[in-house]
């Protein structure tokens, strides 16, 4: 499998880099970690003109807590998310999610930028990033701006970012005390997308009911699926069987989920909804235990 | 059809060349500088057999553009052995049979080799998450496990 | 175990002497057929269609050709001209190299490119712009029986139909009667899918034709190399490719398991090629052509009933099978047997009488069957008997173990004459399966999953007691294009007592160069670490079938063996000069002579070797060496009970293998680490099926699963640690009792696994699951059972 003849870039600057995807435009991808570009290059399901390395611009990795937000570099690998102590500790969710994303190999490579950035519903960050209430920061010609991630995912492989935007950084709210979260992916075997995955994030009050749910579902339709309705039944309940059993109900029938290989609609909409009670009862737990 | 000079540090040594964009970092290992000990299985990112040593990341080198390794350092299994003696990862699985035909062995073990270099004493579970990302058709995985227990302890006790 | 009878230093039977191979592969330095590279070699890629089934009306190269590197396009219409665009299969039925007229199937070779880098062939078959008409697609094949089914093979002149073959054994009438006067019957439609062997190198080829010396020199992917060379003799003799002149050599090869058996266009076009330009040519094809072009394995729609008394006692199996062959008979089969090793489907009972009849039919899919690390369809036989016991045992309300203690063949009647006509070698059945549950605490388990079904928890237990048949085989039987299959060794020991030896047939991983050093070391007491091994160049080694279906150790083992018994005959000559004595006064013990009562007085085999070359008896032969080409008097019947236990999540249907006891019973044992080696690949290649891989087609014969992506093989993760032991009878006929074991697993593992998941929903009225598997059919049940989360 090769891949058919493209022009390779490796700007210096994000400036640079900035300016090359403005000259080139539609003609243009980034190349960020590569292991979803790559190899629908090689299969020759799509082509590229230009492609435009990221892998050299400075200051792109990186995990750390900054004016009450999370901020991660765009370029920042799965395998560092996944082995950070910050995230295991305060955002047990993230490194749920990064360890199931594709292999320990690809992780090595994969970025969480490139894994919103390529607006593949089946990838796993999108709902994580959706229950986490996160932004990203998208950075053109005339500087930096803030996309919510409610209104990045414009359909399917499309995003809000312009031909000449990189995202360079997600940002998501440092969680208030008694909070957690979780990410439950059911996959066919190690490597594989999601045959449903869901993603939890709670705050539960003083009195222990829950103040906010954050729940997404991954490969669940065109787009990453938010769960509003589950969201809105559960606050101010108590996180008790039933109360799962609603909310994940709820998020059940969200979900829009094509069929494939992995499952007809019917199983997907169920897993959906089993994979729902899992993720929030592990939140809940979490956050309990917060 | 753009060409790059590019300049890798393979195995210790340096290696220049004019590629072509859309190289795959396995193609130039494989075509260019003839070491075949990397292997290829797949298309699509899943099998492992060509996993080499980025900067000492272990990466599957098909879903590399050779470009992308420009100034960087790659180690192939025919970087393994030093001064005639195998690395301990070699001896492992020779020791406990972790290979048969060879074909999926030098990416394991450079999987392998990246995973007792962060985490010396691996539990099982841990070894077979770490090579969750290479596949085997022959061994069935069990006598895998055992060559990196293997080379885990010797390395240890040399310690 | 038995204690080995020479020294760990000599290293023959029964030691785990570390692989003699291994040295090269982990330093990387094997070499594979893509690892060639010959000065001015050029790179051959492939169009292939995208229709199942389509006339092609026009074929536009000029695009291509203008590409800087391409060469040459190559299409039907060239090979036409030699008359080189069909080729025969093993099954006398024929297939297309490169098409004139229409395509069979999705991923059906259409053209080829040849360039001078691969780069430039995979532009050039982007380039070539193929117009096609679409054809009606068969797809089903009950549907392609039926009448008024577009006819497929229209290059057939006569053929009315899609029918290519109807096969039976046994006896109709009397298992009829048996089965209307049995107590019980039970019947189920079992359907075995379409798999791939995908062995992690894919298939490829470098054919290297010199003009001047008019040699075709073939590095190929095979696992036959001989019978490679007599069909590229025999398809290409008219244009001038001798037997005498070709080479085929069959270097490292990453994994077999049957698909490199057979030929596949890819080959015959890139021999073509180079015979043409003169210059050798590369092809190696993909992951996406391996899986979507290359012969698969299965496709049997079995229906199957068995009757038993009240008591549990079998008395008849009846079996009706569809195999859908795709659009060519192109099974890797023994000659007179289409639907290969089937019959064995009464497997380790005694049934009383039995019948099983195959009818092959033809598809728009690619051509085949193989094995898949298998005898030749033994997978099928035994899934279907070991699912049909079981349904047996659920029936009666039987414990599965009990069941299959009771209708076990007894140790005492072997060799034993199957109802189906085969004569078991030996075996003792209920010893493996009393260890094996003895080994997974059956009774412990069963306690524990009355518990677990108290609280919901769904947990089953699944056994399988199979019998394998392999080592093909006797040459009154077996042949392949009319080759008998027998196999071969020729030994050379050399002046200073080390030897060489050369085999008929290839490993793939099997570990040859260590076990074959080993049954000489054995028989000769010359260290396995001085005996060179040498398999796969037709130049150098004696004609043999090949390695498959388990039959190196049953064919070309027992050949080495005799090979060094035809050496010692000599040496005893030569020991007995040497010594003054006669003969009949020499005693053998491992590596030496010596003269009974007096065994200070004694030759070694060094010493003998040296005299061989230095002081032979006047009259006498020089050297020391010998050939055998060993024909079995018999297959061998390896057998085993494999135990599984699984747990099942209720909420997505996932089953998990907690535990998988395998006893096997492979006979006497050359290298006890080899053979756990085969048994743990191959129950991974029986997890694989049973529970993820499955390549299928839509209505139009599209492909599903065509890629890594969506056909799962198994990684660590999703593989058990494997327990493994064994009990051993040897076999009666085998030269040292040995019985082959690289299949056992692969052919016993799927029901076992099978068995357990049903097992663990039979109390919710399940009964029978089709392989794969997967989540989504356990979920299924569930739900409609009421059961699942």
């Amino acid at each position: 499998m090769i891949p058919a003849s493209f022009d390779y870039h490796s700007p210096a600057t994000l400036a640079e880099a900035i300016e090359l995807l403005g000259r080139y435009r539609d003609d243009a991808k980034v190349l960020s970690g590569g292991q979803s570009l790559l190899p629908l290059l090689k299969l020759r399901l799509g082509s590229a003109g230009h492609l435009v390395d990221i892998g050299k611009i400075p200051d792109l990795e990186y995990v750390r807590e900054d004016g009450g937000y999370l901020k991660i570099g765009g370029r920042t690998r799965e395998t560092a998310l996944e082995h950070s102590d910050l995230i295991r500790k305060k955002y047990p969710i993230l490194a749920d999610t990064a360890a199931v994303i594709a292999d320990p190999l690809v992780r090595n490579l994969a970025t969480v930028g490139g894994n919103l950035a390529h607006g593949d519903p089946a990838n796993d960050h999108p709902a994580t990033m959706m229950a986490l209430a996160a932004r990203v920061v998208a950075t053109g010609p005339k500087g930096a701006r803030t996309i919510p991630i409610d209104q990045f995912f414009t359909g399917l492989f499309s995003t809000a970012l312009a031909p000449d935007e990189i995202l360079t950084e997600i940002q998501v709210p440092v969680p208030p005390p008694k909070s957690g979260g979780a990410y439950v992916k059911l996959e066919r075997k190690v490597g594989d997308f999601a045959t449903a995955a869901a993603a939890a994030q709670v705050t539960l009050s003083a009195g222990g009911e829950i103040q906010r749910a954050g729940i997404a579902l991954t490969n669940a339709g065109p787009t990453p699926i938010r769960a509003a309705a589950a969201e809105k039944f559960l606050q101010g309940k108590k996180g008790d069987a039933a109360a799962i059993a609603e909310a994940s109900r709820l998020a059940g029938e969200a979900a829009d989920p094509s069929p494939d290989r992995r499952g007809s609609v019917e199983y997907k909409k169920n897993m959906a909804r089993v994979l729902t009670a899992r993720a929030l009862a592990k939140a809940i737990a979490r956050a309990q235990g917060a | 059809m753009a060409r790059h000079k590019i300049h890798v540090t393979v195995n210790g040594a340096a290696a220049e060349a004019e590629v072509e964009s859309r190289l795959l970092l396995v193609h130039f290992l494989r075509e260019n500088l003839r070491l075949t000990g990397t292997h290829i299985g797949c298309d699509t990112t899943h099998c492992g057999a060509c996993t080499v040593l980025l900067d000492g990341v272990p990466v599957k080198s098909c879903t590399v553009l050779a470009v992308q390794a420009d100034g960087r350092q790659v180690m192939t299994v025919e970087g393994l052995e030093k001064d005639g003696k195998l690395h301990p990862i070699q001896e492992g699985f020779f020791q406990e049979h972790g290979l048969q035909c060879g074909y999926c062995t030098p990416g394991m073990m450079m999987t392998s080799s990246a995973l007792l270099a962060s985490n010396p004493d691996p539990t099982e579970a841990d070894i077979r998450r770490a090579i969750s990302g290479n596949l085997c058709r022959c061994t069935g995985y069990v006598n895998i496990v055992k060559s990196v227990q293997h080379a885990a302890a010797a390395a240890r006790t040399a310690k | 175990m038995a204690t080995p009878k020479t020294s760990p230093e000599v290293g023959g039977m029964g030691h785990s002497v570390k692989r003699k191979e291994d040295p090269r592969f982990l330093r990387g330095k094997g070499n594979y057929v893509d690892d060639i590279q010959l000065p001015g070699m050029l790179h051959m890629d492939i169009v292939r269609s995208p229709f199942a089934h389509a006339k092609i009306v026009k074929i536009d190269s000029s695009k291509a050709l203008k590409i800087p590197g391409v060469l040459a396009v190559i299409t039907g219409e060239t090979l036409a001209q030699f008359k080189l665009h069909w080729m025969p299969t093993l099954m006398s039925d024929t297939q297309m190299v490169l098409p004139t007229e229409k395509v069979m199937y999705q991923a059906q070779e259409v053209a080829a490119v040849i360039a001078t880098d691969r780069y430039a062939a995979a532009d050039g078959v982007e380039a070539v712009e193929v117009e096609y008409d679409p054809l009606p697609v068969v797809v089903d094949p009950f549907k392609a029986l039926e009448p008024g089914a577009p006819v497929l093979r229209t290059d057939k002149p006569d053929k009315k139909d899609n029918h290519i073959f109807h096969w039976e054994v046994g006896d109709r009438a009397a298992t009829d009667k048996a089965l209307a006067s049995s107590d019980v019957v039970v019947e189920e439609k079992i359907y075995l899918p379409r798999i791939h062997v995908a062995s992690i190198e894919t298939c490829g080829i470098v054919a290297d034709f010199d003009r001047i010396r008019g040699k075709l020199t073939v590095y190929m992917t095979t696992q036959a190399p001989h019978a490679i060379r007599t069909v590229i003799a025999l398809v290409a003799g008219h244009v001038g490719l001798s037997e005498e002149k070709i080479r085929v050599i069959s270097p490292d090869i990453g994994g077999g398991f049957g698909g490199k058996v057979p030929v596949y266009p890819g080959y015959v076009i890139a021999v073509a090629a180079s015979v043409v330009i003169g210059k050798p040519v590369k092809w190696v094809e993909d992951r996406m052509e391996n899986l979507q072009a290359d012969s698969f394995a299965r496709d049997y729609h079995i229906t199957a009933s068995i009757g038993a008394k009240k008591d549990g006692t079998m008395t008849a199996l009846k079996i009706k099978t569809v195999a859908d062959h795709g659009y060519a008979d192109a099974a890797a089969n023994p000659s007179k047997f289409p639907a290969g090793l089937f019959s064995i489907c009464t497997g380790s009972y005694k049934l009383p009488s039995a019948f099983a009849e195959v009818d092959g039919v033809y598809t728009n899919k690619p051509p085949g069957g193989i094995a898949y690390r298998c005898s030749f369809r033994v997978t099928e036989a035994v899934h279907a008997i070991e699912r049909m016991t079981d349904r047996l045992a659920q029936e009666l309300k039987m414990d599965p173990a009990d069941l299959r203690m009771k209708n076990f063949v007894p140790p005492g009647e072997f060799p034993y004459k199957s109802a189906l006509g085969w004569e078991y070698d030996s075996g003792n059945y209920p010893a493996a399966l009393k260890k094996a549950m003895d080994i997974v605490g059956y009774a412990a388990l069963r306690k524990e999953q009355a518990e677990k079904r108290k609280r919901g928890e769904l947990m089953g237990i699944g056994i399988s007691s199979f019998t394998e048949i392999v080592g093909a085989g006797p040459s009154k039987h077996f042949d392949i294009l009319g080759i008998k299959m027998f196999d071969s060794c020729e030994l050379r020991v050399h002046p200073t007592g080390k030897a060489t030896a050369r085999f008929g047939t290839k490993s793939q991983g099997q570990g040859h160069e260590t076990t074959y050093a080993q049954i000489i070391a054995e028989e000769l007491g010359i260290p396995a670490a001085h005996v060179e091994v040498e398999e796969g160049d037709t130049d150098t080694a004696p004609y043999g079938l090949g390695t498959y279906a388990s039959r190196s150790t049953p064919t070309a083992g027992a050949a080495g063996a005799i090979a060094a018994r035809k050496v010692r005959e000599k040496a005893k000559k030569i020991a007995a000069h040497l010594l003054e004595v006669s003969e009949e006064d020499l005693v053998w013990e491992v590596g030496k002579f010596s003269v009974k009562g007096a065994p200070q007085k004694s030759k070694t085999i060094q010493e003998i070797a040296f005299a061989a070359y230095t002081n032979h008896p006047q009259g006498m032969e020089a050297g020391l060496e010998a050939v055998d080409y060993y024909d079995p008097p018999n297959l061998t019947f390896p057998f085993g009970s494999y135990i599984c236990v699984v747990d099942i999540d209720r909420g997505t249907g996932e089953v998990k293998v907690r535990r998988f006891v395998a006893v096997d019973d492979c006979g006497n044992i050359i290298n006890p680490m080899i053979v756990d080696g085969q048994i743990h690949g191959g129950l991974t290649m029986g997890l694989a099926p049973a529970l993820f891989e499955e390549i299928s087609y839509d209505e139009n014969g599209n492909v599903q699963g065509g890629s890594f992506m969506d056909y799962l093989l198994p990684t660590a993760m999703e593989t058990p640690k494997w327990e493994t032991d064994k009990t051993i009878t040897p076999s009666p006929h085998h030269p040292f009792g040995a019985k082959g074991v690289g299949e056992s697993a692969t052919v016993g593992a799927p029901p076992a696994i099978a068995n357990a998941v049903v097992d663990a929903l039979s109390h919710l009225g399940v009964k029978h699951i089709d392989i794969p598997i997967t989540p989504e059919k356990v979920w299924r049940l569930l739900h409609e059972k009421g059961a699942a989360e």
